[in-house]
């Protein structure tokens, strides 16, 4: 065992953690609003929206995030109206294709996700709202938003581990983040196995650490379960 | 007219080539779910009955190959699936590098993931069987490989069947990753055509459409599949 070899693989490879996690940040952020905006057209009564809102479902969840994210850095700059658009230098960036097809891919999961929480609102609880004069964005804010949140927690929570262990695909399209720098490590070293058990350890102290996040955070929603027996001297 | 030719079987079509790749991505998937179910019954096994440390070991694999993104994992296996390879190659006198072939380490790598999840899918069913059922053949005197074959294996896979239909969708979306180390899977063949042609956008929109096709194709074999396997059971939530 090498000590001071793994020590200083560590450190640098700690020192590519904050381009994981800033992949990992700006996709669940966009992804999560974008997500917002499917599930609202998937349960609209217009039939359009919500066959368009099926479809993104459907090719998201359906082929490899690898592909998308492919398609993204290398199929749109076959395209000169986006190659001369204003948006060419953004998307020219290898990070910023990589948090747009990690972004696009979690909305199809997270949607469904969502979905099955906006399911577990009981319609009883929606129609006392409106009984009492509550409509449109307070009866979303006070009554539906709460509800479904909780219930889709669990769920949103495994696909957030999922979007950490995404994150390492973007080395594929050179952003040096955990696992791109891993992989330039071994090819100035070759000591492939110890550079990704390393690499290995800090995605599973991230995740592990994301997980008690939102354990706590399901904690602290729960509290109308558990008030009964707490408040009992 | 240029679209038929290039996606076409012809000379200068890469169609045959593309539906190639889906074959060869589907085998990687077939054998990744086999070794998964494998080693997943083991870990189920070791989790659900075994002692402290079986069954520490089994948390620890389901944790850790759920954890670790699956890239890293097919670089292990790849890489280290070769070092092992060299030094056996070395111990019998055979100098210089010996590589895993591809397939053998992608199948292995995914396999290995995929077991991850199906052990927790195994044992989420077995979980569900009726606890009287079992004492019922405890008591009727039917020993534990009976026990097994007639009350527990059947009850488990058909419990199993929608869990295991989210695993081979997740296998065969993570075999794509299997093209990193050459394979030519479906995602390569597409990169390849891609690269050669500088046609990137229609070769990877070409990849995912077959794809699609696979994941949805086989999500309607795991629907019937449900179906049939729940035929004699009174429906509480509606067929599948």
């Amino acid at each position: 065992m090498d000590f001071a070899f793994i020590f200083q693989t560590m450190k640098t490879l700690l020192a590519a953690v904050p381009m994981t996690l800033g992949l990992f940040f700006l996709s669940v952020s966009f992804g999560g609003l974008l997500a917002l905006l499917i599930v609202w057209m998937r349960v609209a009564k217009n039939p359009i929206l919500s066959n368009f809102a099926k479809g993104y479902i459907f090719v998201f969840r359906g082929s490899p995030l690898l592909i998308q994210m492919f398609l993204v850095f290398y199929g749109l700059g076959q395209f000169g109206f986006i190659r001369y658009s204003f948006l060419w230098p953004f998307l020219r960036e290898p990070f910023v294709c990589a948090v747009l097809s990690l972004a696009l891919c979690t909305a199809g999961y997270s949607a469904e996700i969502f979905r099955g929480g906006l399911r577990a609102v009981p319609a009883r609880e929606i129609e006392a709202a409106r009984s009492i004069g509550m409509s449109g964005f307070l009866l979303v804010r006070r009554i539906i938003g709460p509800i479904a949140f909780r219930h889709a927690l669990p769920a949103y929570s495994t696909e957030i581990v999922m979007m950490v262990k995404s994150t390492a695909l973007a080395s594929l399209v050179t952003v040096w983040e955990v696992t791109g720098v891993a992989q330039r490590l071994i090819s100035q070293t070759y000591r492939t196995m110890e550079v990704f058990l390393c690499a290995a350890v800090i995605y599973l102290v991230l995740n592990f650490l994301i997980l008690q996040a939102m354990a706590l955070l399901e904690y602290r929603l729960s509290h109308h379960r558990r008030a009964a027996v707490s408040r009992l001297p | 007219m240029w679209l038929i030719e290039v996606l076409g079987f012809g000379q200068k079509g890469w169609g045959g080539l593309l539906i190639a790749g889906a074959l060869m991505t589907l085998c990687v998937t077939i054998v990744a779910l086999l070794i998964g179910a494998v080693v997943g019954t083991l870990v189920a096994w070791a989790k659900l009955s075994g002692g402290g440390v079986l069954r520490t070991l089994g948390n620890a694999y389901t944790t850790v190959f759920r954890g670790v993104p699956e890239l890293l994992i097919i670089y292990l296996v790849y890489f280290g699936g070769s070092g092992a390879v060299t030094a056996i190659g070395r111990y019998l006198g055979y100098e210089g590098f010996l590589g895993l072939p591809s397939f053998a380490a992608g199948a292995l790598a995914v396999g290995i993931i995929s077991g991850a999840y199906q052990a927790e899918v195994y044992r989420g069913a077995f979980l569900a069987i009726p606890k009287g059922e079992l004492e019922a053949a405890e008591a009727i005197g039917m020993h534990r490989g009976l026990r097994f074959r007639r009350i527990i294996a059947p009850q488990v896979l058909r419990f199993a069947i929608p869990g295991i239909g989210n695993v081979w969708q997740l296998s065969l979306k993570d075999s794509a990753l299997v093209s990193v180390t050459g394979l030519a899977d479906l995602m390569r063949t597409s990169q390849v055509a891609a690269g050669s042609t500088r046609q990137y956008f229609l070769f990877f929109i070409a990849g995912g459409c077959l794809y699609l096709i696979l994941t949805s194709l086989s999500d309607r074999l795991f629907t019937r599949a449900e179906r049939r396997a729940n035929r004699s059971m009174p429906s509480s939530f509606g067929q599948a």
